[in-house]
């Protein structure tokens, strides 16, 4: 783009002339009018001065007072008073306006404008009885203004978690366990399955007889063995086949599989509900650098920061974030610079790296799974009591030694990577996400591998000799993971974070000058919470009181973590943006909920469930409950469902469905390429503005000298038309051109 | 205010409350607030007018490095002295309440940012802002060359007619395609 030299030496230049001040365009930008359709607008008056570049002119102070009165009456398209930008004088003014303006109207249109107005000021009240429900609302504004929106969205995060957990515990409790609980009371008889004297039924009671040692009971709580296991905690105690009541029978069996269908579902759609913002901003706006920059500088600072020390920390890290994005681009324009032999070499390194991740992924797998069997294998000898706890839980230390491991191993061989920066954390929390998420399915995977492999050729579908009642096997493994995650997450805080903070205040050794303050890692953190939730989800239908240990264990978690924060943490050298976090750690969820559903699916659906225990029984798989309900229901409405059901009703809802995203993908296409020209038209605009400008004070330049020549220099202060004109120095300035002028173009 | 020290009055709050975004206990938080900036004497006057100084003192404002940009903005006294009456600071709180629209935010936004008042955004905006956000002392400020090739990116980021300077449009435009912007201007009492 050629520079222009009559309007500024370079880009940082101020284009200074008075001509352009005056165009109309220029001036209605100055402050916001509202929409042509609506009322009346005031311009604020203001006092302006151009400071000069050295080609400008000189121009002195002048009060720019233009009123723009459009008095349209469609009060229907009124914008509310106070989303106007204006002070509460003039505020006031225009809602004196607008009642005026309302006298004048019908009685139906004014019984309108009231009932909206008494109506919105009711939802108003209502949000914010709402908002003043909302769960640590102080605790959250302290955060906010200590650390600011980075942070503050880890615990908004948690808050929803709490929320979730609570919901699903909700909904097993209410349709599960309330009407067992309730049939004795309402008047229900409950029926259970009829006891049949095949092997696979009998299921021997677990409870210890005899002298019970105390340290037993803990093994007990700790592992969901023994007194835990025949109770409303795991699956197998929900024996119940149907509940009588006076006037409905109450079908337990299918309650509990549409309970476990709707709380995913649930937990689905809300996802998705709460991601929908971030998730369009993401999708829409072009990867990588678009508009980072503005981002970083028009919405960098937190307002709401409170503490002088944690605004010198921000400071700091939006400088340090700053240098490292120019220092990202230098590098980007560096790689696009590379020969081939480098990019070879590069590419050889980054495959060769890649084999070595999978090979130690793979490794920690195998472990999990030998862990798995092994502990499986020496369930039935009980050694001693730490032993055995041990035993218990080597599948959890073995998950969570593998993901502290993993994490610093990933981190160390992406700087060979030679990755920009920003893809350097993404990618590295990309394979952690994969380690952590993929550890449980492992876990399962084993355990039934376990379950379903048996010496003598599976006569019940399961091993029903060290397997009585697997689900309630798999719903110990769940809640084992579930403790220990909790324990280690405080034994963390307590044992490494506060020594760490003695150590590094008081200390002043290498060690501590190494080692440095706690940071708050928010990407670690939130793979914490969302494994947790991940197991809970997975979980719930074999245990189905773990969304309540779940909702306690967030709630205690969040009181860990603010304590830890507040007292042990600073912030992060490199922020961790508001925006793209919520987008993240929804994402992450997402992913988490996806694994969460693999093995559910397949149990319900594959797996033999177990004929000792449980609701089902007597149904071959968990699935089977669907069909054989809707054949018991009358003729219209089975023949209703399985219309929906069958193949053809699918293949052209997905058929319908794809075709639906084509056009939506095609559209947000086509608005793309119309966005990039309106784009070039306006650029193209502006060029043409200036160019005409030029031409025009050229020429009236050259008309000023020729009448300079000819007679004094009229310095008029209006001329007839009533555009308003301006006092300057070298008489360049719009007044009605003379009629001798030639514009010359 | 016309009414007693210590009290608002119903219509007033809740004219208050349509004419601003904030909730009825903000309104009051906001009023003990103000108050307690006031010298006693001042309390019983009609509408009296607190100096910059005062509420520059509030923790809410003092470690903002655009504290003294915000009280110029929304100050409504002639000599242009940053001091605010009751009625602005309840607009200043309704600018940065949660509940307030983007187009509100962005506006005021501009004109906090609008370093020299002239309506638009240029390069001297600009670089103080930068300076503004990374600190005033000198090894915290950005080097010439990096302030440089940031300010190029900003442009090239925002400027749509590429005259060198962000007008209100073009800022609003941005900004509404910034996801942070939303978060991050608040300000809650």
């Amino acid at each position: 783009m050629e520079i222009d030299s009559v309007f500024y030496t370079d880009r940082s230049g101020v284009p200074s002339n008075l001509l352009l001040d005056q165009l109309p365009s220029y001036q209605s930008l100055l402050y916001r009018r509202k929409p042509a359709a609506s009322g009346s607008t005031k311009r604020r008056s203001i006092s302006r001065s151009r400071a000069g570049s050295s080609n400008s002119v000189k121009s002195g102070q002048t009060t720019l007072a233009r009123q723009y009165e459009e008095k349209q009456r469609s009060p229907t398209l009124q914008r509310a008073i106070r989303e106007l930008p204006k002070t509460m004088a003039e505020k006031r003014r225009d809602k004196a306006e607008r009642l005026e303006q309302d006298r004048d109207l019908s009685g139906w249109s004014q019984w309108r404008q009231s009932t909206r107005r008494s109506l919105r000021r009711m939802k108003e009240d209502s949000l914010e009885l709402l908002r003043n429900l909302e769960l640590w609302r102080g605790d959250i504004h302290v955060i906010e203004g200590m650390f600011g929106t980075g942070i503050l969205s880890y615990f908004s995060f948690l808050r929803f978690l709490v929320l979730l957990n609570f919901v699903m515990f909700l909904l097993m409790f209410c349709f599960v366990i309330l009407p067992i609980v309730v049939a004795p009371h309402a008047s229900g008889n409950a029926t259970f399955h009829p006891a049949d004297e095949s092997v696979c039924s009998r299921y021997p009671s677990t409870t210890r007889r005899g002298l019970v040692l105390f340290q037993q009971h803990i093994t007990d709580l700790l592992s969901g063995e023994g007194f835990l296991e025949q109770t409303y905690l795991f699956y197998g105690y929900y024996k119940v086949q149907a509940i009588h009541f006076s006037l409905i029978t109450y079908n337990l069996p299918l309650a509990y599989l549409l309970v476990t269908i709707a709380y995913l579902f649930l937990s689905l759609i809300w996802i998705v509900k709460r991601s929908t913002t971030g998730f369009k901003r993401n999708l829409v706006q072009d990867e990588d650098r678009f508009q980072s920059f503005c981002n970083k500088i028009f919405a960098g600072w937190d307002f709401c920061i409170v503490n002088e020390n944690a605004a010198r920390l921000k400071r700091s890290s939006l400088q340090y974030e700053l240098k490292t994005d120019l220092e990202e681009e230098r590098i980007k324009q560096k790689i696009a610079h590379r020969t081939r032999r480098e990019k070879c070499r590069i590419y050889a390194i980054r495959l060769l790296l890649n084999v070595f991740v999978i090979a130690v992924l793979a490794a920690c797998f195998y472990a999990i799974y030998m862990a798995t069997n092994f502990s499986q294998k020496v369930q039935t000898t009980k050694v001693n009591f730490a032993l055995d706890l041990i035993y218990e839980y080597l599948p959890s230390i073995v998950i969570t030694v593998a993901n502290f491991i993993t994490p610093l191993m990933f981190s160390l061989i992406i700087q060979y990577e030679d990755y920009s920066p920003a893809f350097e954390i993404r990618f590295t929390l990309m394979r952690c996400v994969f380690m952590r998420l993929t550890s449980i399915c492992v876990l399962l995977v084993s355990l039934w591998g376990q379950i379903t492999s048996c010496n003598d050729g599976c006569v019940c579908g399961y091993d029903h000799v060290l397997y009585p009642c697997w689900e309630s096997r798999v719903g110990q493994e769940m809640y084992k993971l579930m403790i220990f995650d909790f324990l280690i997450i405080g034994a963390v805080t307590v044992f490494v974070e506060f020594p760490r903070k003695l150590i590094v205040n008081y200390c002043n050794c290498g060690l501590a000058k190494w080692w440095g303050q706690q940071e708050f890692a928010i990407p670690n953190n939130v793979l914490e919470i969302v494994y947790g939730q991940t197991i809970c989800w997975i979980g719930t239908f074999y245990c189905p009181l773990l969304p309540a240990i779940c909702t306690i264990k967030y709630f205690i978690i969040f009181y860990i973590k603010k304590v830890s924060l507040v007292n042990n943490c600073r912030p992060a050298t490199r922020p961790f943006r508001a925006s793209s976090s919520n987008f993240f750690f929804l994402a992450v969820l997402l992913i988490g909920l996806t694994l969460a559903c693999i093995p559910v699916a397949v149990s319900i659906a594959q797996i033999h469930c177990s004929q000792a225990c449980g609701p089902f029984v007597n149904y071959n798989t968990t699935w089977e409950v669907l069909p054989r309900t809707v054949d018991t229901l009358p003729a219209g409405a089975r023949s209703f469902l399985l219309a929906i059901s069958s193949e053809a009703c699918a293949v052209s809802f997905f058929v319908i469905t794809c075709l639906a995203m084509f056009y939506v993908i095609a559209l947000a296409g086509a608005h793309k390429r119309v966005i990039n020209q309106l784009r070039e038209q306006l650029a193209m605009e502006g060029r043409d503005k200036r160019f005409l400008i030029q031409k025009l004070c050229q020429a009236q330049s050259s008309c000023a000298v020729r009448s300079r020549i000819s007679a004094p220099q009229p310095r008029s202060r209006s001329s007839g038309s009533g555009t308003p004109s301006y006092r300057s120095n070298s008489g360049v300035f719009l007044v009605q051109p003379p009629p001798d002028s030639a514009t010359q173009v | 205010m016309g009414t007693t020290a210590s009290q608002l009055g119903k219509d007033l709050l809740s004219e208050y409350q349509e004419l601003t975004f904030l909730t009825k206990q903000e309104i009051l938080l906001a009023h003990k607030r103000f108050s307690e900036l006031l010298a006693k004497e001042e309390r019983s006057l009609p509408s009296p007018r607190v100096p910059m100084e005062k509420i520059l003192s509030l923790p809410e404002l003092k470690s903002n490095p655009f504290k003294k940009r915000i009280c110029h903005v929304f100050s409504t006294s002639d000599p242009k002295d940053g001091s605010l009456t009751f009625e602005d600071f309840l607009d200043l709180l309704s600018a940065f309440s949660d509940s307030a629209t983007l187009e509100i935010k962005s506006h005021y936004a501009f004109r906090i940012f609008d370093f020299d008042d002239d309506g638009t955004l240029d390069g001297r905006d600009l670089e103080k802002l930068v300076n503004c956000l990374t600190g005033e002392t000198e090894d915290t400020r950005l080097t010439s060359e990096e302030m440089r090739q940031l300010i190029g990116n900003i442009l090239e980021e925002s400027d749509i007619d590429k005259d060198g300077t962000v007008n209100l449009s073009e800022f609003q435009h941005v900004i509404s395609r910034s996801p942070d912007f939303v978060s991050s201007f608040k300000i809650v009492l």
